[in-house]
């Protein structure tokens, strides 16, 4: 075991910046901001590190693979934990100034640190039920955070979100209490492993229906999205960034894609599913999110629809189909939060979230108004922000792949997005200014700060494509799904 | 033949009303109900798994008869699976009484504000 001691660090600095916050940091808000903003910093450096060096494992106590708990940081794990703490960095900075208007700067802390350490653990494991125990953990503080506000809305949002939650929870409980009565393991690695030595069983086809049950509720795919466009929007600004941007995809897609890949080693028959799933995702989110006014559904229902995206992405199962899944992945975590976080904006200035009842903002908000301008190209895609590129890449790989079809309806939905944030733009930006707007104010320096680092990265998101950067970040990740089942003596090689 | 079976089925039936109660109920606590229902049949199940015909608690004495013994994981899973539900349980039955204060009703037929 050399050179990944350092890998459980990422759970265990945001749990112990958790417990800390919640055991010393009640009194001041000051050091509760502090104490959260330098745990995320740390995750980010460390996931920084993780990108940069080579892939290791760890075993957890010193109990080696199949019988311990095995943490792998692959490629594709250090792309999604880069992914991760970029977005709760970002995100952290803007809460700084945003989360004045709330109440209990520690409650906030703890749970938005403890939500990173479950995200982080769904990541680096290696193991089906440590996965499952981190995506409670998860889970649990991103219900408690939808309720934060503790409004009529948020509890109302949070119980549908946390009883739908439960329910995909108890899902994944049973596909993997199947896989490991058949199986007998809980090893990633080694459970692909048997199931390629054992084959293709009524029960191994059971279980994946629960577990892609299970996940795809988390990842809010169409048949089981309802709770998402009540939750999201219900949640503070920043945590709506954070659950649209990173949690729905480390929860779900991530584990979608780690599932049909790297266990059971995709077949023709699932990667169809799969394609189905993320076209009337595309579909159904788009049409549903262009007869909404407010803003944050607005930007909800899109949610569903870019998952969509990346779901068919993968579907595809070719090596560009995947890249572009990923990078969409990359992207949407970007601008979407972006977006939700200059909702947050619009909403703290001008105390509406109505899209109707705002206008003419553009000359009061310039830092937020080009931000969001900036967002709405990218998810759109128009060259040449960087949504641009990852939807290019999914058109040419189902054009690749000879699936003229998926290729035509992902342009096309892409339009669709187009009319939607064109919509966003005309009524919150354009036009002349509403009564009682006029003495609106640009938001203070660290949302502006937040706002603009983020919007950078949708301008030159496209340069994750450049051969040096690419190979830094996105190949690795390629390869690891790419590969197909991952076996225990393989796991560390790519 | 049909009784080794029969108990994985009971457990599944189990679970499927836990999920009936939750989609099909009105009331917060019923709802909440049909989880706990659901989730205490995913740990029957988990328990059954490991249940061996006259085995014994897996614990290795010195000097003792190699014996039949239940596989030790799946109850390791159950507990961490009971702690998590306890979490989850405490946390819905907390916001159902925030909701009840709001609303002053626990049917949620009447606690529909968010839509479409």
């Amino acid at each position: 075991m050399m050179a990944g001691e350092y890998i459980p660090l990422l759970v265990a600095v945001p749990l112990a910046g958790a417990f800390f916050c919640a055991l010393a940091a009640r009194k001041s808000g000051a050091f509760a901001d502090t104490l959260g903003t330098l745990t995320v910093a740390l995750v980010l450096a460390l996931s920084i590190y993780a990108v940069t060096s080579p892939a290791s494992t760890h075993a957890v106590g010193g109990w080696q693979a199949p019988l311990g708990i095995l943490l792998v940081m692959d490629g594709l794990a250090s792309f999604m934990l880069l992914v991760v703490s970029l977005v709760a960095f970002l995100v952290m900075i803007y809460s700084l100034s945003y989360m004045n208007a709330y109440s209990g700067r520690w409650q906030f802390h703890t749970l938005f640190l403890l939500m990173l350490a479950g995200m982080n653990g769904v990541v680096i494991t290696g193991d089906l039920f440590n996965l499952f125990v981190f995506l409670e953990v998860a889970s649990l503080a991103s219900y408690a955070l939808v309720a934060f506000g503790t409004g009529k809305h948020e509890l109302e949002a949070a119980f549908k979100y946390a009883v739908m939650g439960s329910l995909g929870s108890l899902l994944l409980l049973l596909g993997i209490a199947f896989l490991y009565g058949y199986t007998g393991t809980l090893n990633m690695a080694h459970m692909a492993e048997q199931l390629g030595v054992m084959g293709v069983a009524p029960i191994t086809v059971t279980a994946l229906v629960l577990l892609l049950g299970g996940f795809a509720l988390k990842a809010a795919i169409v048949p089981f999205h309802s709770w998402l466009p009540d939750a999201h929007p219900s949640a503070p600004a920043p945590i709506s960034a954070m659950l649209s941007g990173v949690l729905i995809k480390s929860l779900g897609v991530y584990t979608i894609a780690r599932l049909v890949f790297n266990v059971y080693g995709a077949s023709p028959g699932v990667l169809n599913l799969l394609m189905v799933l993320g076209a009337v995702s595309m579909g159904v989110g788009v049409i549903l999110a262009l007869r909404q006014w407010d803003m944050k559904r607005l930007l909800a229902y899109h949610s569903v629809s870019q998952v969509g995206y990346m779901i068919l992405g993968f579907g595809l199962g070719s090596p560009l189909g995947i890249l572009g899944g990923l990078f969409h992945l990359f992207n949407h975590s970007i601008f979407k939060s972006l977006l939700f976080l200059n909702s947050g904006a619009l909403e703290q200035a001008t105390g509406t979230r109505n899209l109707k009842e705002m206008g003419g903002l553009s000359g009061r908000m310039p830092t937020t108004s080009w931000t969001t301008l900036s967002a709405s190209m990218s998810i759109s895609g128009v060259p040449p922000f960087s949504g641009f590129w990852s939807k290019l890449i999914i058109v040419m790989a189902c054009v690749e792949q000879g699936e003229w079809f998926y290729g035509a309806w992902a342009i096309l939905v892409s339009i669709l997005t187009l009319a939607s944030f064109l919509k966003v733009t005309k009524f919150a930006f354009l036009g002349r200014l509403k009564k009682g707007f006029e003495n609106v104010r640009e938001v203070p320096w660290p949302m502006r700060f937040g706002m603009a680092v983020l919007a950078l990265l949708c301008i030159l998101g496209g340069l994750m494509l450049v051969p040096e950067v690419k190979e830094m970040v996105l190949a690795p990740a390629v390869r690891v799904l790419d590969h197909g089942i991952l076996t225990l003596g393989e796991v560390v090689r790519l | 033949m049909m009784n080794a079976w029969l108990p994985y089925v009971l457990c599944i039936l189990l679970f499927s009303v836990g999920v009936y109660a939750v989609l099909g109920k009105k009331n917060l606590i019923r709802i909440i109900l049909g989880i706990v229902i659901a989730e205490y049949a995913v740990n029957l199940f988990l328990i059954l798994l490991c249940w061996k015909k006259g085995g014994e608690a897996p614990i290795l004495q010195p000097g003792a008869v190699e014996q039949v013994m239940v596989d030790p994981l799946p109850q390791a899973l159950v507990l961490t699976s009971i702690v998590i539900g306890l979490a989850t349980t405490a946390f819905l039955v907390a916001i159902a009484m925030r909701l009840h204060e709001r609303y002053g009703t626990y049917d949620i037929t009447r606690i529909r504000e968010l839509r479409g």
